[in-house]
């Protein structure tokens, strides 16, 4: 067994050495410097199971390597890197202390190649994130921290549990393929689903993204979810339970970040909604379909880094990411609002931008599989992310009405980083071949065929039109009523009234959701308190009598169960 | 029947050593008071428990293999005369008594130091060896009425110990006072069952009750003594609905007692318990009747949730710590009930793990108490700037309380839910965890206290002196090492489980 070591601990060790060094650009070129080596290092592996480790009298694998944990290494080790250079001008030591052991966790957990091994860097992950949300001080950041922490673990300790059952069933705990059936599965299905944000599940992602620090929430936005749908693709690949969901996941975020006024929580509904397009690939679960959703992974780590990093840049000169008070910035901050149009272009999957060479292998995988429900649901969704995402961001933030700020543009090493971004957005939507080299099954795939970019254009300048006609009505609401219908009312009242309603439901019944289980919560606690409290109940100071009242009770209870 | 041992061989030192466990602190405490000299009584009470614990490691090395050492006192051949008996079980609870003394006392001496007027600091370091006698003798004993006896030595001990409190808060007169009450009452109660089985049998040395209990576990005497013997005993473990007096009792007492207290007496209680149930009484016996699932099972899990909420809702960190502890005993209640050899591992190992975690924890609140003269939540906020290493120590106890990986306490937790699973119990396992999210919450509003919150007082607060700090540490590094590092542990554990299970046969050879 050759022992090499593991890629997590080159993030472990230097987030250790980074508390010792003088702050500033040190600091600042070894939070560059770890993810390169650590890139280096993942592209030097060769395929195999590597550093075992025996705990407690199990068989710990440390590194497993294999094209699909090598493409998310990559990506993480890339991601990294961008967001350590974006946050160059940094100088707190536990955020970068912090991101390092962040990107490390999440790392190591991809290369887990057992459970156990999983469940700790699960864990780390969760632990290590939290203090980027934490960093901005505030005391809202505070509370949500702690609702996200408090989830975090409790996948993580789901996780353990599933693993606990599933060794007690099978003897094994091999991080490999699984059938839902079990209880353990269950559980781990489920814990993989928190992390991932399943709908109903979801709610952490949208809670905790925006309320982290500009760079916190570029850096946050690559990990986690993209972890879960690593997890969910080695272990659940070809779970038809797995589309429904995603397909469930794609749609109902676009209603919600339609409405939602903040951009950086527009962007975390966007983010649940590509993740959608994740989970149908892992339940579509061909070799293309998983092709398509570790490329997907992939591009969409950077063309969301891209999206935070942009919103992020104009948070940072502004003060605000709120869409009513920006607008018109384009003006002052031309390169950011550039770098942010590309990110849009690639999130909408215009030709020529990454999104279309992955977006489109998931799409036509699902298709090649007769789901023609869930690939119409895709569609309609993409058009969805189109508007809020592609046009939404950009023009309420860099065009639309002026708000009358004249910020400076963004600092220069943003800009590197963006730019960086953008091009590699581009890169990748030109010229696909090494990402394709890279996935996990051999590809024959051919993104540029005249169908596709038909297709994919027709799509978006439908949706592109209806955005204008939505503005435009928006604007000057009583030239509508004045309008008389024909036939046309079909698709101009009862489509857009069948909308609304469904608009309005889902709202509602995750809205309602929300506040069931918040109530529940208030009203158990304080249940607890009147019962357990200091002052009542169970914890009251006693005196002996009823002390020994309860000895007798008790006597009694063991005479009759030593006769019986 | 006892061994067959020759009579009157010349026998060396180490022959003697289990009677030596005992008799250093036994002999040293009186001493103590002799000599009267309060320079002298600290040197001489930590020389009397460090020996105690070279001698505890030199009798675990012995048996940890499975062995067993039976030692005959004054050369009386049991069943009339007294035994000691070392086995795996008691030897690795020896090893964990004399170890928390050894460890407590250096870092009483500041401590106490502080919460006591000087003319009674003698007398208590006399009555701390006593405690120890008596908790010592308790488990190496394999004479049923000496258990008693040495039950008494270390309550009494102990409620003085108790009392001493009264120089920082009144109220630990009360909680003393109470304590008494029930103590002697489950002293009694235990000795009242001793008596049932002594009438069916006419032995007091535990291997021959065994022998002879082994034929009648219909005797309606025989019974009412399981029933009497066992809540006896649960009196001293507190377990659930007996715990009452613990709360006030630890909360009051000095700080070093506490410490010692928490992370000895109820484990020591426990012992009793297992020798009882398994090697007196044996699996047998249990099968027959439906005291497993009438009491265990119920108590142990209404103890792992409703004292760990309660603790939730603590402002007193140190009551917070004892009601987390007496949820813990519902975590070995439980290991009892599931009957099995992975059960009783478990149960002996969180003994050990849960009495190093909650013997830095409670050293913990002993420093926080000497510098910030409180033990209230809102007069610890922002102490783990002040006070960086102890709070960084309270932090890792906390963390094993848990039972996250890496630290002792997961081991044991670990080991639980795995025995659940052996069973079956599926939904067992899941309340494990469950509770174990409890510890979560009223861990982390420790961590909140201590780390986010802004400092209430203004006066500066200073370190802890390195006299109280290093056994801190000390212990607080055994949680991660025994996290790791499982083969004394879980060795002795799993050589404990066997014996304890093999019932009377494992006390023959």
């Amino acid at each position: 067994m050759i022992s090499i070591l593991p890629t997590a601990f080159i993030f472990i060790a230097s987030a250790l050495i980074l508390g010792f060094l003088p702050r500033g650009h040190i600091r600042s070129t070894i939070l560059l410097a770890t993810p390169v080596l650590a890139a280096w290092h993942i592209w030097n592996l060769p395929v195999g199971i590597f550093s075992q480790v025996e705990f407690v009298g199990q068989t710990l694998d440390m590194m497993r390597v294999d094209k699909l944990s090598r493409i998310f290494g990559l990506i993480f080790c890339l991601a990294a890197f961008l967001g350590n250079l974006y946050a160059w001008h940094v100088r707190d030591l536990i955020q970068q202390v912090a991101a390092l052991l962040y990107a490390g966790a999440a790392i190591g957990a991809v290369f887990a190649g057992d459970l156990i091994t999983l469940f700790f860097y699960w864990e780390g992950t969760a632990l290590a994130s939290v203090f980027l949300i934490w960093a901005r001080k505030t005391e809202g950041s505070y509370h949500t921290g702690m609702r996200y922490l408090i989830i975090q673990i409790t996948s993580g300790v789901i996780l353990l549990a599933g693993t606990a059952l599933l060794y007690r069933d099978t003897g094994s705990i091999t991080f490999e393929r699984m059938t839902l059936g079990s209880l353990g599965t269950w559980l781990i299905f489920l814990s993989f689903g928190i992390k991932c944000a399943f709908p109903l599940l979801h709610n952490w992602l949208q809670d905790s993204y925006p309320a982290a620090t500009i760079t916190g929430t570029v850096i946050l936005s690559a990990f986690t979810t993209k972890l879960a749908v690593y997890a969910l693709a080695r272990g659940f690949a070809g779970t038809e339970l797995l589309i429904y969901i995603g397909a469930v996941m794609t749609l109902f975020p676009i209603f919600f970040a339609e409405i939602e006024n903040d951009l950086r929580r527009v962007l975390a509904y966007s983010l649940n909604n590509q993740l959608g397009f994740m989970v149908v690939g892992i339940g579509v679960g061909t070799e293309m379909a998983i092709n398509g959703t570790a490329s997907h992974a992939f591009a969409h780590i950077l063309y969301k880094a891209l999206l935070f990093m942009s919103v992020g840049a104009v948070m940072l000169r502004t003060g605000t990411s709120k869409a009513s008070e920006l607008g018109g910035l384009c003006r002052t901050m031309p390169r950011t609002a550039m770098f942010c149009l590309i990110g849009a272009a690639s999130i909408s999957a215009f030709p020529f931008f990454s999104g279309f060479v992955t977006k489109s292998l998931i799409m036509d995988a699902t298709a090649n599989q007769h789901y023609p429900v869930i690939w119409a649901i895709l569609v309609f969704a993409s058009a969805g992310v189109l508007s809020h995402s592609g046009i939404k961001i950009p023009y309420f933030t860099f065009f639309g009405h002026d708000s009358g700020l004249r910020p400076k543009e963004a600092p220069i090493h943003m800009q590197m980083a963006m730019g960086l971004t953008a091009l590699l957005c581009i890169i990748i939507g030109v010229y696909p071949d090494p990402l394709y080299a890279l996935l996990p099954y051999e590809v024959v795939y051919q993104p540029y065929t005249m169908g596709h970019v038909i297709g994919q254009l027709q799509l978006l300048c439908f949706a592109l039109l209806a955005f204008i006609f939505l503005m435009r009505s928006g604007i000057h609401p009583p030239e509508i009523r004045a309008v008389n219908l024909d036939v046309d009312w079909i698709y101009r009242r009862l489509v857009p009234t069948f909308y609304n309603i469904i608009h309005v439901a889902t709202v509602k019944f995750f809205t309602y959701f929300d506040s069931v289980i918040n109530d529940f919560i208030q009203l158990t606690i304080k249940g607890l308190y009147k019962l357990l409290g200091p002052e009542t109940g169970v914890s009251r100071m006693r005196g002996v009598g009823s002390m020994v009242v309860w000895v007798a009770i008790l006597l009694g209870i063991s005479l009759i169960s030593s006769y019986f | 029947m006892a061994t067959q041992t020759t009579h009157h061989v010349a026998m060396t030192l180490a022959d003697h050593l289990p009677i030596l466990q005992v008799l250093i602190p036994f002999i040293t405490a009186p001493l103590i008071v002799f000599i009267g000299r309060r320079e002298l009584a600290w040197p001489l009470a930590f020389i009397a428990s460090a020996t105690s614990f070279l001698i505890a490691c030199l009798l675990l090395s012995k048996v940890i293999g499975g062995g067993v050492i039976s030692y005959q006192i004054g050369g009386w051949a049991p069943p009339l005369g007294i035994e000691y008996r070392v086995d795996a079980a008691n030897a690795f609870v020896l090893f964990l008594v004399t170890g928390i003394a050894t460890l407590v006392l250096p870092y009483a001496r500041y401590s106490v130091g502080a919460e006591m007027p000087q003319r009674t600091q003698t007398l208590f370091y006399s009555l701390f060896l006593l405690c120890m006698t008596g908790l010592l003798g308790v488990t190496i004993t394999a004479d049923a009425f000496n258990v008693f006896v040495f039950l008494e030595i270390s309550s009494l001990s102990t409620y003085v110990l108790i009392a001493q409190g009264s120089y920082r808060d009144k109220r630990a007169l009360t909680a003393s006072f109470n304590y008494l009450i029930m103590g002697t009452i489950g002293a009694t109660f235990f000795v009242i069952g001793l008596g049932f089985l002594y009438m069916a049998t006419g032995t007091l040395n535990m291997a021959d009750l065994a022998d002879r209990l082994a034929g009648q576990y219909d005797s309606r005497t025989v019974r009412a003594g399981f029933a009497f013997i066992l809540v006896g005993m649960g009196l001293k473990v507190a377990i659930f609905p007996l715990h009452f007096w613990l709360p006030n009792a630890y909360t009051y007492a000095p700080s070093a007692v506490t410490t010692f207290l928490a992370a000895t007496a109820t484990k020591v209680a426990v012992y009793v318990l297992l020798r009882f149930i398994f090697s007196v009484f044996q699996p047998a016996f249990l099968a027959e009747t439906s005291t497993l699932e009438i009491i265990f099972y119920p108590f142990a899990l209404l103890a792992m949730f409703a004292a760990s909420a309660t603790a939730i809702f603590q402002r007193d960190l140190k009551r917070m710590l004892a009601y987390s502890s007496i949820a813990q005993i519902g975590y070995m209640l439980l290991g009892i009930a599931l009957l099995s050899e992975t059960g009783l591992m478990a149960t002996i190992l969180h003994l050990f793990n849960h009495g190093i975690t909650k013997a830095a924890l409670f050293m913990g609140v002993g420093a926080y108490a000497l510098r910030s003269k409180s033990t209230f939540y809102i007069d610890l906020q922002g102490l783990g700037k002040t006070m960086p290493w102890t709070s960084a120590a309270v932090v890792i106890g906390g963390v094993s309380l848990i039972g996250v990986p890496g630290t002792a306490g997961f081991l044991s937790k670990w080991l639980l839910v795995q025995a659940a699973l052996e069973q079956g119990y599926w939904p067992i396992s899941m309340l494990i965890v469950a509770s174990s999210l409890l510890a979560v919450i009223y861990v982390w509003r420790l961590v909140e206290t201590l780390y986010l919150s802004a400092p209430n007082s203004e006066q500066p607060i200073r370190e802890a002196p390195l006299s109280m700090l290093l056994p801190l540490w000390i212990v607080a590094l055994a949680c991660i090492y025994f996290g790791f590092e499982t083969d004394i542990t879980l060795g002795a554990a799993k050589a404990a489980a066997q014996a304890l299970l093999a019932g009377s046969s494992g006390m023959m050879h």
